[in-house]
């Protein structure tokens, strides 16, 4: 108690110098529980679209097919194997089928994908329930960047020309049907979504497809011969991938602030131990051991740390909470590595988060603080008390 | 039947390592105390009088002989046991006064009590006592720079005081202090002296001080040249 009440006094006494130490350390919590806050929640998020829009709860891929390939498109499709058909009956599977094409969108020519889904499917989040009009056009559904990118809009009429298992080309309008908004880029950008028995009459491959999408609430794990499972956590792989590499951004800002804060509170330790040695001498003839006093000089040190955490609340709180809230506009076509982003992230900032940081920069506050105070075990009383230092 | 003898030293030398050699601070010095005395080491510059009040003080030890205080022998008390000893019995004055400036006046003179951890209730009387012996009750919660070097001496005073300490070691305590601060601290310390019995020994080489000394033991180059009964008449007049 005692070292921590004049720990305290002399700390707020050194005035401006303490103060510079205690903001530098709260930017170093408030930057990395930012960061980690924000890359959190567009982790979270990404991973939810991504199950939401486009891999549910993983995916079986048709052996030849490589959705990396463009050119494994072609041949990336087989017969929807026999013994998932109850699966399929039930909801737990949808079969949907990819295939290379080029569409005219105002006389330009643009590769694209067609992608068959059932209209009925609710696995995914693709709005495919507009897919089962009854016209003569083909319908199609296509994502809110497809369209702007391609000046598409609902009731647009459009060519598309494919090879058909033949390899006979052939052509015909399909209708814009519905527009979806998504994050995930993969399902929206160069896709265009038709209904999969009409895709499979025009390529002339009845009863096949490319991929098996799980339920999300369905963890696959039979396996189909021909087929490939890929599990969801495999699928979401690269988004851990993408957070991870942008972590380390972050920890990097984050280190050099702690370095920077670490950095001058040896500083002042070391200065306040030099120009305090008078004071030592004093606690010592006072009564305290060697070990008392270090542990004073510690505990002041330390306690920048302790400021820090309340200075960085003061303003880190309500700025962390309305980003946590408003969420953080991202900017237009941030779109990294094909990873789902959306317009908006919402930061998440978990306890486990802060408390860890909070701990981290204490212990490291501490040891630093420590270190200099070996100076005073070597101090003889008499000496300090006489303004030397030996 | 003479006071209980307090400080016991024998045959006791100090040496300082020095560019290879020694140097004696310290030369065969025999001297005792015993408890109420009032009593001054002086001499020159140099001479060894800090030295001796430090081993006293149990903040240094002898080279050589023997330095019993209170019933602790200095040499053989380990780091904590004399940090004890200062805790419990001694006092500190000193020239250059060493308040913690980030203290207030109360805080100055409570922290050897927290240090002994005294009960709140005893500690803060105590604490208004002492402060009201050196006359700064209307002070209290001023912090030491905004105070003279005469009220920072007395807060020192209070501090050394305030727990009743058998023994008060006062190094140079008025070489700061012009004429009349210096003569209101003696004032005060004999006050005390002869009020409670705590017993004084100074360092000095301050004539004012001096004239308020019962018993002047003066160091010459380490030895004790000379021990002598004083009047303490600058005392005895103030009082009157
Ligand atoms: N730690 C030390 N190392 C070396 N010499 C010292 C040390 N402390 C004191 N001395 C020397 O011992 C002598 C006596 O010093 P001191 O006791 O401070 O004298 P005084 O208090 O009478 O002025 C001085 O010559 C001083 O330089
Ligand atoms: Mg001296």
């Amino acid at each position: 108690m005692i070292s921590i009440k004049l720990a305290y006094r002399n700390l707020i006494g050194a005035g401006l110098r303490t103060w510079l130490n205690v903001v530098v350390l709260s930017f170093a919590y408030v930057v990395i529980i930012w960061h980690k806050g924000f890359l959190q929640g567009w982790d979270e998020q990404a991973r939810r679209d991504t199950i939401e829009w486009e891999i549910g709860g993983g995916q079986y891929l048709q052996q030849d097919y490589d959705p990396y390939d463009p050119l494994s498109l072609e041949a990336g499709h087989g017969m929807v194997p026999n013994d998932a058909s109850a699966e399929i009956n039930q909801g737990r599977l949808t079969p949907i089928l990819a295939l290379p094409a080029a569409m005219y969108p105002q006389g330009r020519i643009q590769s694209v994908i067609l992608k068959g889904i059932d209209p009925q499917q609710r696995i995914i989040a693709i709005p495919s329930e507009a897919l089962s009009v009854q016209s003569s056009e083909i319908p199609a559904v296509i994502g809110s960047r497809m369209a702007r990118n391609n000046r598409l809009a609902v009731d647009d009429l459009i060519t598309i020309r494919w090879r058909d298992a033949n390899g006979t080309f052939d052509a015909q309008e399909v209708k814009i049907v519905a527009i979806f908004r998504t994050n995930v880029g993969s399902v929206d950008m160069g896709q265009l979504w038709l209904p999969l028995q009409r895709l499979q009459q025009m390529a002339q491959l009845p009863g096949q497809a490319s991929i098996l999408v799980a339920d999300k609430r369905f963890n696959p794990t039979q396996s189909y011969s021909g087929w490939i499972l890929k599990e969801q956590k495999i699928l979401l792989q690269p988004i851990a991938d993408v957070i991870r590499m942008k972590s380390i951004g972050g920890l990097v800002i984050f280190f050099m602030l702690l370095l920077l804060a670490m950095l001058a509170i040896f500083d002042t330790q070391v200065l306040s131990i030099f120009r305090r040695r008078r004071e030592i001498g004093t606690l010592m003839a006072l009564g305290m051991t060697r070990g008392q006093v270090i542990r004073i000089f510690t505990i002041e040190g330390a306690m920048h740390a302790v400021l820090a955490t309340v200075v960085a609340a003061v303003y880190g709180i309500p700025m962390l909470y309305y980003f946590a809230k408003t969420g953080w506009k991202m900017p237009e076509m941030v779109d990294d590595m094909g990873m789902a982003i959306a317009e908006t992230i919402y930061p998440a900032y978990p306890a486990q988060l802060v408390l860890g940081t909070i701990l981290l920069v204490l212990v490291a506050v501490t040891i630093v603080s420590f270190l200099p105070t070996r100076r005073i075990a070597k101090l003889h009383p008499t000496e300090a008390i006489r303004g030397k230092l030996s | 039947m003479n006071p209980r003898e307090i400080v016991k030293i024998q045959n006791m030398s100090k040496q300082f390592p020095m560019a290879g050699a020694f140097f004696t601070a310290l030369a065969d010095i025999d001297l005792s105390f015993r408890a109420g005395e009032f009593t001054g080491i002086v001499g020159p510059s140099g001479s060894g009088k800090t030295t001796l009040l430090n081993i006293i003080g149990s903040l240094d030890v002898p080279s050589r002989g023997s330095a019993i205080v209170l019933e602790h022998s200095i040499s053989d008390l380990s780091h904590k046991r004399a940090a004890q000893l200062r805790n419990r019995h001694l006092g500190f004055i000193f020239q250059t006064y060493n308040l913690f400036p980030v203290y207030t006046v109360y805080e100055n003179v409570e922290f050897p009590l927290l240090l002994l951890k005294m009960p709140a209730a005893a500690r803060k009387q105590a604490v208004q006592e002492a402060i009201a012996w050196v006359g700064l009750s209307d002070k209290t919660d001023s912090k030491p720079p905004q105070l003279s070097g005469g009220e920072c001496q007395r807060v020192a005073i209070a501090r050394a005081m305030v727990k009743r300490p058998e023994l008060v070691l006062a190094d140079e305590p008025t070489a700061n202090l012009d004429a009349k601060n210096s003569h209101n601290i003696l004032q005060t310390m004999e006050a005390l002296n002869r009020e409670i019995g705590t017993t004084f020994i100074f360092a000095t080489h301050d004539d004012k001080v001096i004239n308020y000394l019962r018993r002047k033991i003066t160091l010459n180059d380490g030895r004790v040249v000379k021990d002598e009964i004083a009047s303490g008449t600058a005392g005895k007049k103030a009082k009157s």
